[in-house]
């Protein structure tokens, strides 16, 4: 082991390499890495953040889906409602037209009866009138026996 | 290669010698016989006994060579990486320096509590030149000073963390950013804290004194002469295995593999001695900050 001037030679070299990597290597180095840092940092973030905005977009589109089935279901269910009783009304107008039809069509009948009663009761006034002069063989005077045979008409 | 013309011990040697260029005193009888001249010459040390004479005038040409080239190849592909970084998404090679840099960064960040913008550079400096200076370690012993020896280069070693100038000249360089922060953070306080501690009266001052010397003057030591001696040891095993290669055909096989085999255990060894040193140099100058 022998000591020379090879010591100070490498002193001095090592103080020029420190001080060569002091100003023109580490500094860039490190400002680089430490911007990429930064911004590998800032893009995960915003990655964060993009992934927490789709969750709530998700949900508030879940939320939104189901508000618009119920308000569909409400729909179909009132049409449904409204439509039975369009259903219900029509039946029952339908109902109190034809027992108007009938009622009317029975009055009708009644006084065609009534009517045609009245024609077979006159008739037969008038055959049994007629009959009865027959079997008399004289006239009978209408008029003594009006009473009488009206009497017979009603009866029948 | 060993067995030729040199003994193992001299191929040991000859592998542990720098490639040195130094003063010779004058009068110096040189290993070819001839004497150099008065007042001494600056000259490529060619054997163990000129590195010897030289003492301290001397350099480490191929230590130099090595740890400053593989720093400026640090700092190159660095700061053209630097230079490519944006905030888009990384690519090739990029990618593995910026896991590097987050790395230190992190560890950085976990030991170190004060504010110094120097301490992380730091740290990365230490750590990627380290790692290369010791991965220097994994080429084959003989690949490169083999090659230059055929070009007239006499001695030649390329792992330069296994020279202790390398790692005590940054041991000492963190050293003395040691002292300069405790006096800068501390002020009188760092002297407080050298003679006041551990124990806290005035009659204890001269215990105190040695002891946090000693305690101080050990982190540098520490520091520097791990990686020596971990990278040196490694170093000499990898030497121990190609010598064996020397002992004939049957000795290559089991060789071979033993090369393999520490090798793979040497990535591991190199990573963590350059991370171990990167770790206590936070740490020393963590405990520089602090006070307390």
């Amino acid at each position: 082991m022998n000591f020379n001037l090879t010591l100070i030679g490498q002193m001095i070299a090592f103080v020029c390499f420190v001080v060569f990597c002091m100003k023109f290597v580490w500094p860039p180095l490190l400002a680089a890495m430490q911007e990429r840092e930064k911004k590998i940092a800032d893009g995960l973030a915003a990655a964060d953040r993009a992934n927490h905005d789709l969750e709530l977009a998700k949900e508030k589109a879940v939320e939104r889906l189901r508000e618009a089935k119920n308000e569909a279901a409400g729909i179909v269910d009132s049409a449904n409602k409204r439509a039975s009783q369009i259903v219900e009304e029509a039946k029952a107008a339908a109902t109190v037209e034809a027992d108007r039809v009938k009622a009317a069509a029975q009055a009708e009948i009644e006084q065609e009866t009534n009517r045609a009663r009245e024609q077979l009761r006159g008739q037969v006034a008038a055959l049994s009138l007629a009959g009865a002069e027959k079997v008399l063989g004289k006239a009978i005077d209408r008029q003594a026996h009006s009473e009488l045979v009206d009497k017979l008409a009603s009866e029948l | 290669m060993a067995g030729e013309n040199q003994t193992v011990s001299e191929y040991i040697v000859h592998h542990l010698t720098n490639m040195t260029y130094g003063e010779l005193p004058g009068g110096f009888e040189r290993h070819d016989g001839s004497i150099i001249s008065e007042g001494g010459a600056w000259v490529l040390a060619r054997s163990g006994e000129e590195v010897a004479a030289m003492g301290f005038n001397a350099i480490h040409v191929d230590s130099m060579l090595w740890s400053v080239g593989l720093g400026i190849l640090f700092c190159w592909f660095f700061r053209r990486m630097a230079l490519k970084a944006s905030t888009d998404v990384p690519t090739g090679w990029l990618n593995a320096v910026e896991v590097i840099v987050s790395f230190v960064d992190n560890t950085v960040r976990d030991t170190f509590h004060g504010h110094n913008k120097m301490i992380a550079p730091l740290a990365l400096t230490i750590f990627v030149w380290v790692f290369l200076m010791n991965l220097m370690d994994l080429l084959p012993v003989d690949l490169i000073p083999y090659t230059l020896s055929l070009m007239g280069v006499e001695y030649h070693k390329i792992v330069a963390s296994t020279d202790p100038n390398i790692t005590m000249g940054m041991a000492l360089g963190v050293f003395i950013l040691m002292l300069y922060y405790s006096i800068k953070v501390k002020g009188f306080g760092f002297a407080k804290e050298l003679s006041m501690t551990p124990f806290n009266h005035w009659l204890f001052i001269p215990v105190n004194l040695f002891m946090e010397v000693v305690g101080l003057l050990a982190k540098p030591f520490s520091l520097g002469l791990r990686l020596f001696g971990n990278m040196y040891a490694g170093e000499m095993i990898f030497i121990l295995i190609a010598a064996l290669f020397s002992a004939g055909l049957v000795w290559a096989i089991p060789a071979g593999l033993l090369q393999m085999a520490w090798a793979i255990f040497h990535i591991l060894i190199i990573t963590l001695q350059a991370f171990i040193f990167m770790v206590l140099t936070i740490v020393y100058l963590s405990m520089a900050h602090e006070d307390h």
